[in-house]
Formats: structure tokens, C-alpha cells, sequence
């Protein structure tokens, strides 16, 4: 990508790729929708969807169709273009974000080396921050916009909730941008692609133990899940920000969860657990077989971290709005500045 | 928590009907309508807040959503038809409900029941105690946000709903009770014991479950303790009864104060907490699942021999279908009691039973002018009165904790309007 202009066949693969990934984006999202009700099945002893195809593995299918079908009502009083507007500002960015997170190996073919990422930002954890904190306005807007009382304070949950904890997520990031001496997430993976002490592999989890604790407990509170669903905690406000939506547009804010729910899987694995590294394994001498395998381990690693979500969402209660901000500025942002400074004095004496 | 004098200052304040109410827009407050339809109300209930921010700064509660007219309507029935009115109040346990108002209705009558059917009453009202407490843990929990837990406890009450099918053919409204005994002209189905005894013993199971899940839980305890907490004295100036006056701290439990139905027999324990928060609302419920199941092996194992039903010749309980149809007294008393012109006639006089329902107090209070039915029926329902002490936990409190003080207090929205 150093040279000054793109010739043909490098759009067609970056192009390729875009498509690839949204695609697989996508057909997550769908495999996500029905996993989470099978695994909620799973959990509290009951079957949960099995009824559409075999085992309901069509049944998101049904509810997509369903959805597109389903009467648009928009509410009388609603601000139209920002109602409108909102699901798409929950979509974009979190489709936008998986775009700098690479998932899998350098591919060469005939001579030529693919990075498996669409686009290799040298700023690549500031992008991810900086859409993180825009699709929080999806959600306020959304709620705004309804005119509605419930949406309006599910929307003012959100955007006090994502902003808090974004603070402590980037706090703890900075952990690894020290570590690792980049932004760009394609270093950081190749930064944790050897051995630690020559036996455990040389991943930031490791390294960074305190800072996956607190990025993770952002993530969830990011990605609005139990126990931080406070946006559209059902009990207390309904639906939330999304209780005035129907049709497509409803279906626009769950999808744009899933996603969220997605790259941030991603994202901790390639922050914390080596990204597409398979641990003990030099994928590069394997040829294009070290290259399936590079994206199997980040597929494995990411799956995990997603079924991580979905049991954490079938066990933990919900925390109470105050009890939320409190945990974010009274525990997180100091413990994360701490894990700053101690990383720093490991790094200086090392 | 405000000392008593503060409490029933609160209650002075809102003895006004909430239409005076006037909601000044100047201080830029909410005014939020929690419900009728709210997924936390389970039901028909609605509370006016007014809300600055997510501070709740005046609740005002509003009944009569769900009000069918339970009252009128029990006086233009028969003492044994009244039984299926008295099923739909609360739903959750509906034979603690016949058997408050069957008691009542016996009382008039001076008619004292076999000890058979005595210890088979105390059965069934434990069990649907029970399924009661699990419904009332479950929402209580999914409301704050652990909804496994609800479907771990819907389970048991499945296998409970499942016993009360084979024996009565109905899982949720029994309408079990007659005066004199049972609608049953058999006895008990043989393996009935045997299920329950079954039943009884996943129980425990469930509730260590549900007890790792939540009880030594941070994100529980940060939620439910201390949160709507009622005092000894403001939960008796209320008039609060059941596991929210135990949670209190007042051991009091009208199966132990005033037995009824052969409770005397039985030996349990009053579950009592401390501080009456959630938290203890939700314990002293747990706790009373397994005191039940300890009476109902009880009254298993000494379950008295001989009839179920009084004696048909008391001309109040129906023959035995074979006696109908093979004895001409048989074919008479069945005649006398379901002719609408002739039928059990209550003596003149008025009665009023109190029993300990799974939500507290309830009680019938049944007036007989010589007739087929009561001549005023009314009822003492528990949670008309847990109602009222809503306001004063809620206020100056946060709209989650709203949810959480309103599913401890177990409102079922049937028995509250009537």
C-alpha cells in the first residue's frame, strides 16, 4: 500500500475484501440473533427457536422477512429526518469499525502480498475510538427524535453511559500502545506472535492482565449488554431508545448491536489474545495453510468472546444507573490510570 | 428510613385523590406514566411519577385497571359458585384463595370439615404458596435484570401446575374447594403423594441455584439492599402483612397466631429478616418455599384416614356420583343443592376468616341473609394495603428502584382492584 497510486487489481481486492467482510459481518449477525436465543435455550433449560429449518437454523431468515413486512409506524409527533436518520447512525459506524481489524495472516499470491484487513491504518485504534463515539449519537438521536418520554431517557442513559466508559476503554488501550510502540492493529498482532519466557504465548493478556479486565467491562458497557443494558433495560423503560421503532428501522438498531457485538469481540481478541496468532504454530512457513489457520484462530477466538456476551447476558442482573456511573469514574478511570503507571515503571525498569 | 410520624405524614399527604394533583412545568420535571402497560407492572397496575432526571420525586399509585367487580358479583351466586370468583383474584395461588373464602362460608354454616380434608386443604394451599413465592422471586429477579432465574423457578411451578392438573384438571384457577370439602366425589388420585413427594424434592435443588446465582451476587446486593426499606412501625401503621411485614422483622403469621384448616398440627418455622429491604423481601420468600415444603411432608406423612368429604346427609356437599344414580336420597340431595330455587342456605349471622396468603392477610368477610349466597361479600386482599406503602419507598429514590420496590411487594393487580 506504499506505493502512490492504487492500480486495478489492487482495488478489485480491496474491494473483494469489503465485501467479504460485510458479508461475513452480516451472515454473523444472523447466526448471532438465533445463537443468542439457542444459547439463552441453552442456559435456562428450555428449547428456544428450533421450529424454522432443521434445529431453526432458518429462523433468522423468517424474522428478516418478517421484518421488511412489518408495518413502518413512525410516530406522529417524531422529529422525521433525525427518527429516520437514527438506526443508520447505530449501523454505519459500528460496520465501519471491523474495517481496520485484520483477521488473518499476510496471504501472498503469485508474488503479491495481501493483507488480510481492509484497510492498514497507521491509526488504527484511534479510528476504532473515534467511531465507537459516533454511534453513540444513533442512540441519543433515536431517542430523542421519538418524542417519545421512555425512548428520550434510554437515549440520555446511553450517551451518559458510553461516554463514561469509553474514557476507561481508551485509558486502558494506552497499556498496549506503550507495549507495543503502535497504533496500528496489524503491529499489535504481530507484536504478540511470539513466546513469552519461551512457553506461554506472547500475548498482551499476559502483559496487560488489569487492562483486559477493564476493557472488557467497558466493551459491555460499549456494546449496551447485560449487566450495563441500562439503555433499554425492558423492566424499567420498556424498550429504551428503540421502544417508538418498527419494521427495518427497529431491526437497523439490533443489527447495529450484533455488530457492535462483533468488532468488539474482535477487537479484544486482537488487543489481548494475539489477534489471528495460533499460539506455538509459525503460520508463515505454513503457506496458505498457516493463513486458514491465522483466520480460524481469530474466528475461534472471537466466537468465544461472543458466547462470552450471550452467557453473561443469561447470568447477571443489571446495575442501577447511579451504581453505573459510579463503577465508570469512582473504579474504572482510576484503576485504568493505575494499570498506565504501572506499565510504565515495568517498561522503564525492563 | 423516615421515623414513623414521617410515615404516616406521607400517607396523610396522599389521601388525596391524584387528580388534584397539579403538576407545576415550571420545575422542568417528567411526568412519567408507569404503566398501565408497563412490562414491570405484570399486570394493570400504574404509578403518576414525577421524575427530575431519573430521581423519582412524587409516585402517586392508581388502581382500578384490572376491577371486575369480584364483590357485587359474589352475591349473585351460590355459596359454591362464588369459589371460581374468588380463583381470578390472585391468580398466582389460587386455592389459598377458596380456601380463605370456603373457610368463611363453613364458618357461617358451623360446619367443621373431616381432618382429612383438613390436612389436603393445608396441602394445596402450601403448594400454591409455593408456586406463589416462586412467580413472586422470578419477576422479582427478572425485573432486575436475571431473567435465567425466572425460568429456573418457572420450572418448579411447571412441575407444581402439573400436580394441581392431575388432580383437579386445572393448572392455574383450581376452583377446588367446596363447602364441606372438595369438588371431588373420589378420593385422592393414589400416586398423588408420590408426585408431590417428587416435586417437593426438586425443589431445594432450584433454590441453591437460584441462591448462587443471586445471593452473594455484588450486582444483586448493590440493587436490592437497602432499597425500599419498611420499618417495623411503618409496615404495622400500613397495615402491611405476609413476607414483606417478616421481612420487617415482625414475626408474625396468622398459620401460627390464629391457626385455621389444622395448621396447629404442623411444626415450621416463621421465616423474619431484619431490615425489610429487597433483599429481605426476596430471602424471607425462599425461606418460606422450604418451610412449606417441611409442612406439606408433614401433613403427608400423618395424613388422616377415613372420608374427604362431610357427610352428604349435611345436605351442603353433593353426593357421590354413584349414590346419584343408585339411591333415591342420593338423587334427592343432589336435586336439593343444584336446583337454583332450593339449595344450602346459610343461617343468618356474618363471618370473617383471616388467612396468611402467600402476599399476607387475606381475609373474607361474608354477610348471610338466609340465602343460597352471601347476601355482602368482601374482601381483605393483601395487596391493596402492600400497595399503599409504595409512595414513601420509591420517592427520592431512582426509577430502577421503582421496578425493584414494586415486584418485592408482589402486587398482583386482581386482588388489588378486585
Amino acid at each position: 500500500m506504499e506505493q502512490a497510486g492504487y492500480a486495478f487489481v489492487d482495488i478489485l481486492i480491496v474491494l473483494a475484501k469489503v465485501i467479504v467482510v460485510i458479508g461475513i459481518n452480516l451472515l454473523m449477525v444472523m447466526i448471532l440473533t438465533l445463537g443468542e436465543r439457542r444459547i439463552a435455550g441453552f442456559i435456562q433449560d428450555r428449547y428456544g427457536p428450533n421450529r424454522v429449518g432443521p434445529q431453526g437454523m432458518l429462523q433468522p431468515v423468517a424474522d428478516g422477512v418478517k421484518f421488511f413486512f412489518k408495518e413502518e409506524v413512525i410516530p406522529s409527533k417524531a422529529e422525521k429526518v433525525i427518527y429516520v436518520l437514527a438506526p443508520a447512525l447505530v449501523l454505519g459506524p459500528a460496520l465501519l469499525t471491523f474495517a481496520v481489524i485484520p483477521f488473518g495472516g499476510p496471504l501472498s499470491v503469485v508474488g503479491k502480498e495481501i493483507q488480510l484487513q481492509i484497510a492498514e491504518l497507521n491509526v488504527g485504534i484511534l479510528y476504532i475510538f473515534a467511531l465507537l463515539s459516533l454511534s453513540v449519537y444513533g442512540l441519543v438521536l433515536g431517542g430523542w427524535a421519538s418524542n417519545s418520554k421512555y425512548p428520550l431517557m434510554g437515549g440520555l442513559r446511553s450517551a451518559a453511559q458510553m461516554v463514561s466508559y469509553e474514557i476507561s476503554m481508551g485509558l486502558a488501550v494506552i497499556g498496549i500502545i506503550m507495549i507495543t510502540g503502535s497504533l496500528r492493529l496489524s503491529d499489535v498482532v504481530m507484536h504478540q506472535n511470539e513466546l513469552l519466557f519461551g512457553f506461554l504465548p506472547h500475548w498482551n493478556i499476559f502483559l496487560q492482565p488489569l487492562g483486559f479486565i477493564i476493557f472488557i467491562v467497558a466493551a459491555y458497557a460499549e456494546t449496551n449488554r447485560v449487566p450495563f443494558d441500562l439503555p433499554e433495560a425492558e423492566p424499567e423503560l420498556v424498550g429504551g431508545y428503540h421502544t417508538e421503532y418498527s419494521s427495518m428501522k427497529f431491526a437497523s438498531f439490533m443489527m447495529g448491536e450484533y455488530i457492535a457485538l462483533i468488532t468488539s469481540s474482535a477487537l479484544m481478541t486482537t488487543l489481548y489474545f494475539g489477534g489471528w496468532d495460533f499460539p506455538y504454530v509459525d503460520e508463515s512457513s505454513l503457506g496458505i495453510w498457516g493463513v486458514l489457520l491465522s483466520i480460524i484462530a481469530f474466528a475461534v477466538k472471537t466466537g468465544f468472546f461472543l458466547f462470552l456476551y450471550l452467557w453473561v447476558r443469561w447470568t447477571l442482573p443489571r446495575f442501577r444507573y447511579d451504581q453505573l456511573m459510579g463503577l465508570g469514574w469512582k473504579v474504572m478511570i482510576p484503576l485504568a490510570l493505575f494499570n498506565i503507571i504501572i506499565t510504565g515503571v515495568v517498561m522503564s525498569l525492563l | 428510613m423516615a421515623e414513623v410520624k414521617d410515615m404516616l405524614k406521607t400517607a396523610e399527604e396522599y389521601k388525596d385523590n391524584f387528580y388534584d394533583y397539579v403538576y407545576d412545568p415550571k420545575e422542568e420535571h417528567i411526568l412519567l406514566n408507569f404503566g398501565p402497560s408497563h412490562p414491570a407492572t405484570h399486570g394493570t397496575l400504574r404509578l403518576v411519577l414525577e421524575l427530575d432526571g431519573e430521581r423519582v420525586i412524587k409516585c402517586v399509585p392508581d388502581l382500578g385497571y384490572l376491577h371486575h367487580g369480584f364483590e357485587k358479583l359474589g352475591e349473585y351466586k351460590s355459596y359454591n359458585q362464588a369459589v371460581t370468583i374468588t380463583d381470578r383474584m390472585n391468580y398466582l395461588s389460587s386455592f389459598n384463595n377458596n380456601l380463605a373464602y370456603i373457610l368463611a362460608v363453613e364458618k357461617l354454616f358451623g360446619i367443621e370439615v373431616t381432618p382429612r380434608a383438613k390436612y389436603f386443604r393445608v396441602i394445596l394451599a402450601e403448594l400454591s404458596r409455593i408456586s406463589d413465592h416462586l412467580v413472586s422471586v422470578g419477576t422479582q429477579t427478572m425485573d432486575l435484570g436475571a431473567f435465567t432465574v425466572l425460568l429456573y423457578l418457572w420450572r418448579e411451578r411447571e412441575n407444581i401446575y402439573n400436580l394441581f392438573e392431575s388432580l383437579t384438571g386445572t393448572r392455574l384457577t383450581l376452583g377446588y374447594a367446596r363447602v364441606g370439602g372438595f369438588a371431588r366425589d373420589r378420593d385422592i388420585p393414589p400416586d398423588f403423594f408420590a408426585q408431590t413427594q417428587k416435586v417437593l424434592n426438586g425443589i431445594p435443588h432450584t433454590l441453591d441455584d437460584v441462591e448462587k446465582l443471586l445471593s452473594g451476587n455484588r450486582i444483586w446486593l448493590d440493587r436490592t439492599v437497602g432499597v425500599g426499606m419498611i420499618t417495623k412501625e411503618a409496615a404495622a401503621s400500613y397495615g402491611i402483612t405476609g413476607p414483606s411485614l417478616r421481612a420487617a422483622g415482625v414475626p408474625w403469621d396468622i398459620r401460627v397466631a390464629e391457626p385455621y384448616s389444622g395448621y396447629e398440627d404442623f411444626d415450621f418455622d416463621i421465616a423474619v429478616a431484619d431490615h425489610g429491604d429487597v433483599n429481605d423481601r426476596y430471602a424471607v420468600r425462599l425461606e418460606e418455599i422450604l418451610q412449606s415444603i417441611r409442612i406439606i411432608k408433614q401433613a403427608m406423612e400423618n395424613f388422616p384416614e377415613g372420608e374427604l368429604n362431610v357427610d352428604p346427609d349435611s345436605k351442603v356437599m353433593m353426593p357421590a356420583k354413584d349414590k346419584v344414580y343408585g339411591s333415591i336420597e342420593g338423587l334427592i340431595y343432589q336435586f336439593e343443592i343444584v336446583m337454583t330455587n332450593r339449595g344450602a342456605r346459610a343461617p343468618k349471622g356474618e363471618a370473617y376468616v383471616a388467612t396468611e396468603a402467600p402476599n399476607g392477610e387475606l381475609g373474607f368477610y361474608i354477610i348471610s341473609n338466609n340465602g343460597r349466597g352471601p347476601y355482602r361479600f368482601r374482601v381483605r386482599p393483601p395487596s391493596f394495603y402492600n400497595y399503599q406503602i409504595i409512595p414513601p419507598l420509591v420517592e427520592g429514590r431512582l426509577l430502577s428502584d421503582v421496578v425493584a420496590v414494586l415486584s418485592s411487594l408482589n402486587i398482583i393487580a386482581g386482588e388489588l382492584d378486585r
